[in-house]
C-alpha cells in the first residue's frame, strides 16, 4: 500500500485556504474569521513536520480550523456584555469525543468528531472529509455504531 | 463565497516567516534579466532559478530543506534590494549570507572560491578549479557552474574558457553577456 505523501506546505495552504476561509467565515462572521483564520494555517505549519503522510489534509484542516472557531466562540467579544452560561460539565464534549475516538479509522474519527464534537452539519464535514453530506452522515453512524460495540466488550 | 483577501493572505505569510515557521521562504524577482525565483532559509539565501515553474521549484527545495516551503515577501526583501542595485549598476558586491548546506563538499569548497571573483574580472574555469585546490578539474568546476545554486549572487558568469569564450551558462549565453556587460566585462 502506498501511502500519499505530504506536499510542500505552500501547496497544502493554496489548496485549502478558500474553503478554510469560507467556513471560518460562516461559523464566526468576517472580522473575527481573519484572526481565526491566521491562527488555523499557523497551527498547520507548528504541527506539519509531525505528520506522517498527507490523507485526509483537508479534515485534518477543517479539524483545527473549528478548534480555533469553538475557542473563538467562547472568548467574549469585547465589545459585548454578555452574561457567562453555565455549563453542564467543565469539560467540552470535544475533548472527551476525540479521546474516545482514538482508535476509530480516520474518516470515521473525523465524521463522529466534526459531528458530535464541534456540532456541523453533514454537509460541512463532507466537504472537509472530499466526500458528500451522505457520506459524511454513513462515515459518522459507522463510527458511533463501532464505538459503542467497542463499549459493550 | 468571500476568498481570502490579498492583505489576509499576506498577513499570514509574513506571520509564519515572523515566528521562525518556515524551512524556506520565496518569492519571485523582477529583473532586466526576467524573473528570478529567490529563495532563503533561516541560514541565507538558498537559491535564484532563471525561468522557474514554481511548482517544481518549491517540491525541490521541499526535499532539499523541509516541507515548510511558503511563498513570503518578507524575507527576500533584502535579496530584492540588492539585486535591484546591482542591477541599476549601483553595487559591486552582494552582502547576503547564503546557504549551501545540502551541496556536496567539493562543490561547496569552489562556490566559496566563486564568490571571491570580483566585479567586472573573469576567470578561466582552470584558473578557478586551481584556486579551489584541484588544478586539473576544470571540467568538474564547469559542472558546479552549471548547477550553480546562487546564480548572480555567486557569480558563474565571470567564468569563461581558456580562449577567452563565454563557453556556457545554464540561464543562457544571452543572460551571461548581459551580465558581463553590464559589470563592464565585456565591451
Amino acid at each position: 500500500m502506498t501511502e500519499m505523501t505530504l506536499p510542500p506546505f505552500e501547496r497544502f495552504y493554496e489548496a485549502h485556504r478558500e474553503e478554510i476561509y469560507a467556513f471560518l467565515v460562516r461559523r464566526l462572521g468576517h472580522d473575527r474569521a481573519e484572526d481565526a483564520f491566521q491562527e488555523t494555517f499557523l497551527r498547520a505549519l507548528r504541527a506539519y513536520p509531525k505528520l506522517r503522510h498527507g490523507e485526509h489534509l483537508r479534515a485534518w484542516a477543517y479539524t483545527i480550523a473549528s478548534r480555533i472557531a469553538v475557542d473563538e466562540h467562547r472568548r467574549p467579544r469585547p465589545d459585548v456584555d454578555l452574561p457567562e452560561l453555565a455549563h453542564l460539565d467543565g469539560r467540552p464534549a470535544f475533548a472527551e469525543l476525540e479521546h474516545l475516538a482514538d482508535a476509530l479509522p480516520p474518516t470515521e474519527r473525523a465524521a463522529v468528531v466534526l459531528r458530535y464534537g464541534y456540532d456541523l452539519d453533514y454537509a460541512d464535514i463532507g466537504t472537509a472529509l472530499g466526500s458528500n453530506a451522505t457520506a459524511a452522515r454513513q462515515a459518522a453512524s459507522a463510527g458511533i455504531r463501532r464505538l459503542r460495540r467497542k463499549d459493550l466488550s | 463565497m468571500t476568498p481570502v483577501s490579498p492583505d489576509l493572505d499576506r498577513r499570514f505569510r509574513d506571520a509564519a516567516a515572523r515566528e521562525g515557521l518556515l524551512d524556506v521562504a520565496y518569492d519571485v524577482v523582477d529583473s532586466p534579466i526576467g524573473a528570478l525565483f529567490v529563495a532563503a532559509t533561516d541560514r541565507g539565501l538558498c537559491r535564484i532559478s532563471y525561468d522557474a515553474e514554481p511548482e517544481r521549484e518549491v517540491e525541490s527545495l521541499a526535499k532539499a530543506f523541509g516541507l515548510r516551503v511558503l511563498r513570503s515577501t518578507r524575507p527576500i526583501d533584502a535579496a530584492r534590494h540588492q539585486l535591484d542595485e546591482y542591477f541599476d549598476g549601483k553595487r559591486h558586491r552582494f552582502e547576503l549570507d547564503v546557504d549551501l548546506a545540502p551541496q556536496a563538499d567539493f562543490n561547496r569548497l569552489v562556490l566559496h572560491e566563486l564568490a571571491r571573483v570580483p566585479y567586472g574580472e573573469v576567470v578561466t574555469y582552470g584558473q578557478l578549479a586551481a584556486r579551489a585546490a584541484r588544478p586539473r578539474a576544470a571540467r568538474a568546476v564547469g559542472m558546479v557552474m552549471n548547477r550553480n545554486p546562487l546564480p548572480i549572487v555567486l557569480p558563474c558568469h565571470r567564468v569563461v574558457g581558456a580562449n577567452g569564450k563565454l563557453v556556457g551558462y545554464a540561464g543562457g549565453l544571452d543572460r551571461k553577456e548581459t551580465l558581463l556587460r553590464l559589470e563592464g566585462a565585456l565591451l
